[in-house]
């Protein structure tokens, strides 16, 4: 397909679509809500290929201990999860960061801690990035809207290809859900997938060190390789951001509220603009900079206590004094009015 | 060849190994085979054989290979364990392949002990057992694996031997590759020396085997 056309869509049919597109011949998961849409929706588009398949596994730890396998044996497997199902594929992920698997998941936020609620948060920021026993070196995308979330989850499967590292779609319960007319860009070329493990190379792989220096040298490496990424691959978003006194910062589903809020304290006089982190990891460290030099006060606006402010923080450059305020709402949705009125205090 | 081995002097890991390897290359299935490491002693065969081997996570090789022999169908691929990776932390993993009749073949080494972090408790440890965890005998009937999944999957090689009757480990891990072939689950079960946390040497190591071992889980096909 060549040119965009107009179709009217959920955000889980989105998610499917993107995987087909991309490339995906394997998805290996566990029902859990928010996540199921994208599992029984898969399924539906693959059950009767001879060339794509499925497994339901017995839990969340097989699916991705699974897609370990699945991707060193050279196919593009995937799975979509959320919540307690987040926490269990961390095992399997941690192993795909130790061994730059090219681990593609699908992350559909719902509330916690624990089994919390089941439609819509923003509380697994941590977890994408920071779940595993390392450092977090991990490709995390947020989009705010369902054609962005066709084009990240594109991306997602070429950059866990190329780069190869853990890669995470992080999206919510309620952009899952909701339906819009969309008009996709199919124009993404993809990334082939190659087996790390084949019969035509002999390969003894460890991710087990004999000596602490060894895994300095290779964490070392995978550093390196992670900044070379993130000069490729870190995106954001700025909206209103000339001569704007104030910046709020927001990822996600949250954005699309911001800018409303904006648009009305602009009509209120208030110059307000927005800074949206659109890879997570690694974060957009020099445009927030950038910015955190032209304004008076940062306000983070998230459905979290603060996981994103916290990501801030560690990239804002120490030389840097500013106010943080934020309006942080745990796994709760955020109206425009509510923005308003918190910048306006 | 196989390498150096890091297993202690008198290890069965290195044993159950070099027949796999032995078959592998009278069969000329090397390059077609995948060994896929649990952690735990395991581990340290990662680069003793000369074919394609990867170590994973302590419990998850079992899942691990059932994504590999998916995505690689023409592969032999081997899940290769110890009894603590197999039946306690990997147990529910190692059932539901064996439920759904995966095609690989699980090789599980039981030296009824926890060998990798110093001789604790196992789900293979027999009662009255003195383990760093069990200071007063372990309370606990030991977990028969191979019995136990018998009883999930009708079509599956499931056997168990002991690394001091070669001819009968040559013969299950032959037929465990035959019916990994076929398109069915196999899973062998070997018992094993581990003379470092048994605190045996020379032959006791071997009557250690024969005495407790042998005496405890019978051998045989399931
Ligand atoms: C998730 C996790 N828990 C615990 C460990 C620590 N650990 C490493 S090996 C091992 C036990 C190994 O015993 P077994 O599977 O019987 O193999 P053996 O060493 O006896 O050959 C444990 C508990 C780990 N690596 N990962
Ligand atoms: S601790 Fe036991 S099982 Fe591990 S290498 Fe030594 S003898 Fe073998």
């Amino acid at each position: 397909m060549s040119e965009k056309q107009r179709q009217f869509l959920t955000g889980a049919e989105v998610v499917v679509q993107a995987c087909l597109d991309a490339g995906a011949t394997q998805m290996y998961g566990y029902p859990i809500t928010p996540g199921t849409e994208v599992l029984t929706g898969w399924i539906n588009q693959v059950d009767k290929l001879e060339d794509k398949m499925y497994l339901q596994t017995e839990d969340e730890i097989a699916a991705g201990f699974a897609i370990c396998g699945a991707v060193m044996g050279g196919k593009k497997a995937f799975t979509a999860t959320a919540g307690p199902g987040t926490t269990l594929m961390q095992d399997a992920m941690s192993m795909a960061d130790g061994m730059r698997l090219p681990f593609v998941a699908i992350i559909i936020q719902r509330g916690g801690p624990s089994s919390g609620t089941v439609i819509y948060s923003q509380q697994e920021v941590n977890l994408a990035i920071h779940g595993g026993n390392g450092e977090g070196m991990r490709l995390v995308y947020s989009p705010s809207n369902l054609e962005e979330m066709y084009e990240l989850t594109r991306l997602t499967f070429n950059n866990a290809w190329k780069y190869r590292f853990p890669s995470v779609l992080l999206s919510d319960g309620f952009l899952m859900k909701t339906r819009q007319p969309v008009e996709l860009n199919f124009e993404i070329e993809n990334v082939e997938p190659t087996a790390l493990v084949s019969p035509e190379v002999q390969k003894n792989i460890r991710n087990i060190y004999s000596f602490e220096e060894e895994l300095r040298l290779e964490l070392e490496n995978q550093e390196k390789d992670f900044n070379k990424m993130a000069e490729e691959v870190t995106k954001s978003e700025s909206y209103k951001v000339e001569d704007c006194d104030e910046l709020i910062i927001a990822h996600g589903i949250v954005a699309g509220a911001v800018k409303e809020a904006i648009e009305e304290l602009e009509s209120q006089g208030k110059k307000v603009g927005l800074f949206r982190p659109i890879t997570l990891s690694p974060f957009p460290k020099d445009e927030l900079n950038k910015l955190a030099k032209q304004v008076k006060r940062l306000f983070v606006v998230e459905s979290s206590m603060g996981q994103l402010r916290d990501l801030v923080k560690q990239n804002l450059d120490s030389k840097i004094s500013i106010e943080i305020d934020g309006l942080y709402r745990p796994a709760v949705g955020i109206e425009s009015e509510e923005i308003i009125k918190a910048i306006n205090k | 060849m196989a390498k150096e081995a890091k297993f202690c002097p008198g290890c069965g890991h290195p044993i159950v190994l070099r027949f796999l390897h032995m078959i592998l290359r009278e069969k000329e299935l090397e390059s077609k085979a995948v060994l896929g490491l649990d952690i735990g002693c395991s581990l340290l065969a990662w680069d003793f054989l000369p074919v394609n081997t990867f170590q994973t996570h302590h419990g998850r090789v079992t899942s691990t290979m059932v994504g590999y022999k998916r995505a690689q169908p023409n592969s032999l691929s081997f899940a290769y364990t110890g009894d603590g990776g197999a039946y306690a932390i990997g147990m529910q993993s190692l059932m539901w392949a064996a439920i759904r009749n995966e095609p690989i073949t699980v090789i599980v080494v039981n030296n009824s002990n926890y060998a990798m972090t110093g001789g604790q408790q196992a789900p293979t440890s027999f009662k009255g057992q003195i383990t760093d965890t069990s200071p007063s005998g372990c309370g606990d009937e030991p977990v028969f694996g191979p019995e136990l999944v018998r009883q999930v999957n009708k079509k599956a090689f499931i056997a168990r031997t002991a690394v001091n009757d070669p001819k009968q480990v040559k013969e299950y891990l032959e037929k465990a590759i035959e019916a990994q072939q076929n398109g069915n689950f196999a899973m062998v079960e070997f018992l094993s020396y581990c003379p470092l946390n048994w605190k045996t040497v020379g032959i006791e190591t071997n009557n250690y085997l024969n005495d407790n071992l042998k005496m405890l889980f019978p051998v045989g096909e399931f």
